[in-house]
């Protein structure tokens, strides 16, 4: 089978499937509609790995022009992907995780009445984001990015008629438009100084620009920089980097599966697919790519500790999902598109993992989220339990696990970086897994250890889940436990990298010599991972945890009442809610002003109506001479002729 | 193409039908005057898209054209003819004429004969503004329109519809009676009333300035533009659900066709000189309007704000090519502006258009406009919810869908014209989903909020056929506007060959 065969064939099957189950959302039995996205998902997912298989072990590159969507003068807008093999990696972890989350789904939407339109977003949103994945130009980039947007406010707002899902969804496309603002400026400022939207000919073309400004508020700045941070404002959208982080919160009152999919293993990451897939342009402004680091340093951290005062297990994740998006975003600003890449696979699983574990203990507590109202769960979900561990393991970094050597790879590119923002960006990222460990495992110990805090009621109807959300838990468990131990040293030292040259980094900035210097073997960094930094600080950051939940709760509660102020301050999530909400009410004031001042005062009554007044009110004055008596306009007639006689003899 | 006077066809045919209406309507049955109706609507529809399909898209000259002397003592000339930026609208009126038969099944009650014989009326007028070549023919229908529009207000309108349809006559009116000055003066000097023979004139700056306003007033007014648009939300909500698809899909795209047809290529150093002033009452249209919109409380007059938000697009698009080419030097670089803006004519009309239908869809049951008075309709409206949110999606401007084309082409190509005008324009990208998914999360999800509510019925039957075909167009245009785009190629290079030589005396 031919490329295109392929590509074409993974693409369009989750389209397909979603048709089905979507059109005929109606006619069709849920069987029909989950074994055909599931099916066509499947025959995805296979095209995805050989499509890899290609790509990552016979060494060939792909791309074509598929149709011309329009052309205008002499830019030709085309459908045009790409298989390259930072394209390879994204379609196989997209695909394998949104399989297992749709098998998942079975059980886990069993009993909802939307049954078939959740499979029809689901492989819907597989579709948005593999076109996503594909583009090869900007045009299709903006087309999958625009629709993931789309499929994530569907599924936000699945259960539309709980307000609290229905503003989420709001905000979540809302703030996304925000940053897709920032990214479709970027767009033009490239077509407008390279005069093409197609990824090889910018690529090909970017270096020369690198002398050219553009002029802003009197000043001049390179403009390759403007356009690296505008696309950056994207990613910054949808990848919930600080201060556009504010939507993904919200987004959790979706359905599980699909914080799991779409807000914690897939869409969250296409912001750092793209700033990966834009290297070779950030490889020209290294001052964007600090503030790349900057950003993503800071969210990791920061982000974190909002997750300390929470007390919804989803909302925990989610915060810990910010956070690893931060690492990630660091990674790629320190030009390690290795590291943030294989984090973002290996975050891919176990936070998929992660979420699903929530889901799994959300219903059997009947859809209880409150971690305070749990506790000693472990004994009545063991199967929960274990895989909950696993995950959190992972995202720990604790060796083996699989986010032991993704989170060590970023770290240490971030330590070996030379770019000035970078030991700012190496100690944030430090206390990040201090910070990390501690929510991690205080969400563990307060869902699983801990007294029970559930009536007797609850507790005669909690249950292991069914096989059908079993399985999938199965299914991405493994990767978490292995998939790091096994792909590191193919993933970062064989032939330069699996990313080879689809990511561009400048020569003085390349890590991945000074990483292998330092790598001997897998098992070798696994037992001198006790040599390192990160890994004490996440012990500590576990023992914290179990000091505060397991051991001295009393004395976590008079820290949390001696110091209040750190507590509403993390509880309003640095007041950038707050400043979210201020700019909305600001822009709703405006919105009034002008409608009732200006257009309806101003224009409407004065200008408009007002025209008619006056013409009515001179009309009424004129029509005063119009008298009727004779006599007046004998009088007006005699005095025209007088003051026409005065006119001649004057002249 | 072919020897079948096929423009006047399109003109005369819907206007002769529409009198059997107008004159059997006591004893005609509504439906067999909806059948009748359709039928008209359906050959115009089948003649259109024949006209569409053999259209020769290699040449910008007059194609279908047909000379007949009208008065000819005074230069006037019956003459049609079509280019390819009339002969979409032309497909595109008769396609809307359909949709709004079609709608009439469900949303008509009153005096059916003489309402579908008032659109029909209105879909002979359209052509015939789009068609016309001769400038005394083109004011006739021009004017001949107002009063098919006028009527469907006045009779079939809501509660303050009186005030609305005045207020309609009267604005276009004193927008059109400066054009109809402005025609006489070109006369003079043309001695004829053919519009390409205008195209050769030459005029000093300050009487191509005059000119420049005086075919302003008439085309600013149907646009409309900022701050000439007052009229068209009270139009929109008085109006019925007819009359507001064809405000929207047919009534402001003469507006945008005029800048087109006579602004750009009769008046082009006043274009030029004024360039920045259209921009600015653009650029102002796109934010201040989608502000205003924002705080509508009224679903009708918030589809009318946005519709007027998105029409800065196509105003935009037209007067941005004088600056792209000062800043490029370079023609090649200001198509995607101008064909950005004729995009954003057709695609607006299926949009606007298509959410306005909606709109009547649920006015039909509800009676009221007020957004308070829904809530929770995607609980007992499904399908219809899914149409919906697909049709506020393109006036969102998703890719992929024909929402998306236009104003991604215009946004792209005013980065070379200055990029705080890219600022303001693409801030339409936060504003446009600011208030059409606030005004979709109030209307449609939520609990469902009272008993009005839940007793709605689902779209069904021959709506459900409307808002398919709106959808198909919708979808089409997005994933594949080039089925538009080659369309008027050479026509917009001609244009622009027109309107960027200096005609200074």
């Amino acid at each position: 089978m031919t490329f295109k065969v392929l590509a074409l064939t993974m693409l369009l099957a989750p389209l397909l499937g979603s048709a089905i189950a979507g059109l005929g959302c109606r006619i069709i039995s849920k069987r029909l509609a989950h074994w055909s996205t599931i099916g066509l998902l499947g025959v995805a997912f296979v095209s995805a790995l050989l499509l890899a298989d290609r790509v990552l072990f016979q060494g060939q590159t792909w791309h074509a022009v598929i149709y011309t969507w329009g052309v205008s003068g002499n830019i030709s807008f085309n459908v045009s992907f790409l298989v390259d093999h930072l394209t390879a990696v994204m379609i196989c972890i997209v695909t394998f995780v949104s399989l297992a989350v749709h098998i998942y789904s079975i059980g886990y939407m069993a009993e909802d009445s939307g049954y078939n339109r959740f499979f029809a977003y689901m492989s819907l949103f597989t579709f948005a984001m593999l076109a996503l994945l594909l583009a090869n130009n900007f045009l299709v980039l903006f087309f999958g990015w625009e629709a993931v947007g789309l499929v994530s406010y569907l599924l936000i707002g699945f259960w539309f008629t709980k307000p609290a899902a229905a503003t989420g969804s709001l905000k979540a496309f809302l703030v996304n438009r925000v940053g897709d603002f920032g990214f479709l400026l970027g767009i033009s400022a490239l077509l407008d100084n390279l005069g093409t939207l197609n990824y090889q000919s910018v690529f090909a073309k970017a270096g020369s620009l690198s002398h050219t400004t553009i002029s802003l508020f009197g000043h001049h700045f390179p403009v390759l920089t403007v356009i690296c941070l505008l696309l950056f404002v994207g990613a910054m959208g949808k990848s919930a980097q600080i201060p556009l982080h504010v939507w993904l919160p919200g987004s959790m009152e979706g359905p599980t599966p699909i914080s799991a999919l779409i807000h914690a293993a897939t869409m969250v990451t296409a912001g750092i697919y793209m700033v990966a897939r834009m290297s070779p342009i950030f490889a020209l402004s290294l001052d964007a790519l600090n503030v790349v680091m900057i950003v993503g340093a800071t969210g990791a951290l920061f982000l974190g500790l909002l997750a300390f005062v929470e007390n919804d297990i989803k909302r925990v994740v989610a915060f810990s999902t910010m956070s690893q998006l931060g690492y990630m975003m660091a990674a790629d600003g320190a030009m390690a598109y290795n590291a943030g890449i294989f984090h973002l696979l290996m975050h891919a699983c176990f936070k998929a993992l992660l979420f699903l574990g929530a889901g799994s203990v959300i219903v059997a507590m009947h859809h209880e989220q409150d971690m305070r109202k749990m506790g000693g769960l472990g004994r009545h979900l063991p199967w929960t339990y274990a895989v909950f561990l696993i995950g959190s393991l992972s995202l720990v970094a604790i060796p083996p696990f699989s986010g032991f050597f993704s989170k060590d790879m970023i770290i240490d590119s971030v330590r070996l970086s030379h770019l000035p923002a970078s030991s700012y960006a190496y100690w944030c990222l430090l206390l990040g897994s201090f910070v990390t460990a501690f929510y991690s495992f205080r969400a563990l110990f307060m869902t699983f250890h801990s007294k029970p805090r559930f009536s007797d009621e609850v507790k005669k109807h909690l249950h292991e889940t069914p096989w059908s959300m079993r399985f999938p838990l199965l299914l991405l468990a493994v990767p978490s436990v292995i998939a790091g131990a096994w792909a590191v040293e193919w993933f970062f030292f064989k032939n330069g990298g699996i990313l080879a040259n689809s990511v561009v980094v400048p020569e003085g900035h390349r890590l991945l010599p000074a990483l292998s210097e330092e790598f001997h073997g897998v098992w070798a960094m696994v037992l001198s991972a006790w040599k390192t930094r990160p890994f004490w600080f996440a012990l500590s950051g576990i023992a914290a945890s179990w000091l505060h939940v397991i051991a001295f709760p009393s004395v976590a509660t008079r820290l949390e009442e001696r110091f209040p102020r750190v507590k509403s301050v993390l509880e309003a999530g640095f007041g950038i809610d707050a400043l979210f909400e201020w700019i909305t009410h600001g822009t709703k004031c405006m919105s009034r002003f002008f409608y009732e001042v200006t257009d309806l005062a101003l224009i409407d009554s004065g200008m408009v109506d007002g025209t008619g007044r006056r013409v009515t009110r001179l009309a009424l004055l004129i029509r005063r001479c119009q008298t009727g008596y004779l006599y007046h306009y004998v009088f007006a007639m005699v005095v025209g002729v007088i003051v026409f006689a005065i006119w001649l003899f004057v002249n | 193409m072919t020897r079948l006077p096929l423009l006047s066809i399109l003109i005369w045919l819907p206007i002769l039908a529409a009198v059997p209406l107008f004159l059997m309507h006591k004893r005609m049955k509504d439906n067999e005057a909806r059948w009748f109706a359709l039928l008209v609507s359906l050959v115009c529809l089948g003649l259109s898209v024949f006209m569409y399909v053999n259209f020769d898209t290699t040449t910008a000259s007059m194609q279908l054209t047909e000379y007949l002397p009208w008065v000819p003592s005074l230069g006037m000339h019956y003459y049609l003819g079509v280019d390819g930026i009339s002969m979409p609208l032309i497909a595109l009126s008769a396609f809307t004429t359909v949709i709004i038969v079609l709608a009439s099944w469900t949303m008509v009650t009153e005096k059916v004969p003489q309402y579908l014989a008032t659109f029909l009326l209105m879909q002979g007028a359209v052509v015939g503004v789009f068609s016309a070549l001769d400038a005394m023919l083109f004011y006739f229908f021009w004017e001949a329109i107002l009063i098919p529009m006028y009527l469907s207000i006045g009779v079939w309108g809501m509660g303050n519809r009186s005030y609305a349809a005045i207020k309609f006559f009267l604005y276009t009116f004193f927008g059109s009676v400066l054009m109809l000055a402005v025609i006489l003066y070109l006369h003079s000097k043309a001695g004829g009333f053919n519009i390409p023979d205008f195209y050769t004139l030459h005029f000093s700056l300050s009487e191509q300035i005059w000119i420049f306003f005086g075919f302003f007033l008439a085309f600013a007014v149907k646009v409309p533009m900022w701050p000439f648009h007052t009229w068209l939300p009270d139009a929109h909500t008085e109006a019925p659900t007819g009359g507001s698809v064809i405000l929207a899909a047919l009534m402001l795209k003469l507006g945008g066709y005029g800048f087109l047809r006579f602004s750009l290529p009769i008046v082009p150093d006043a274009c030029h000189y004024l360039s920045w002033f259209m921009i600015i009452l653009s650029l102002f249209a796109i934010v201040y309007i989608a502000l205003v919109a924002l705080s509508q409380t009224d679903m009708k007059k918030l589809i009318a704000y946005s519709s007027i938000a998105h029409m800065g697009f196509v105003t935009l698009g037209c007067f941005l090519i004088n600056v792209i080419i000062i800043h490029t030097g370079n023609v090649e670089s200001a198509h995607l502006s101008l064909e950005g803006a004729m995009v954003q004519m057709i695609s607006h009309a299926f949009g606007s258009g298509a959410m306005f239908l909606a709109f009547g869809v649920v006015y039909m049951q509800m009676k009221t406009r007020n957004i308070k008075d829904f809530g929770g309709i995607a609980t007992v409206m499904p399908i219809f919810t899914a149409f919906f949110i697909l049709f506020a999606m393109s006036n969102v401007g998703l890719p992929g869908t024909s929402g998306f084309v236009g104003e991604f082409m215009v946004i792209l190509s005013s980065f070379k014209a200055n990029i705080w005008a890219t600022f303001f324009a693409a801030s339409s990208l936060v504003l446009g989903a600011a208030y059409t998914l606030w005004m979709v999360k109030r209307v449609f999800f939520g609990p469902v909020t009272n008993d009005a509510v839940s007793a709605l019925r689902d779209v069904r039957g021959v709506d459900t056929l409307s808002f398919v075909l709106l959808s198909a167009m919708i979808i089409l245009l997005g994933v594949y506007p080039q089925v538009l785009l080659r369309v008027f190629q050479p026509t917009i290079s001609h244009l622009l060959d027109l309107s960027l030589q200096s005609r200074l005396l």
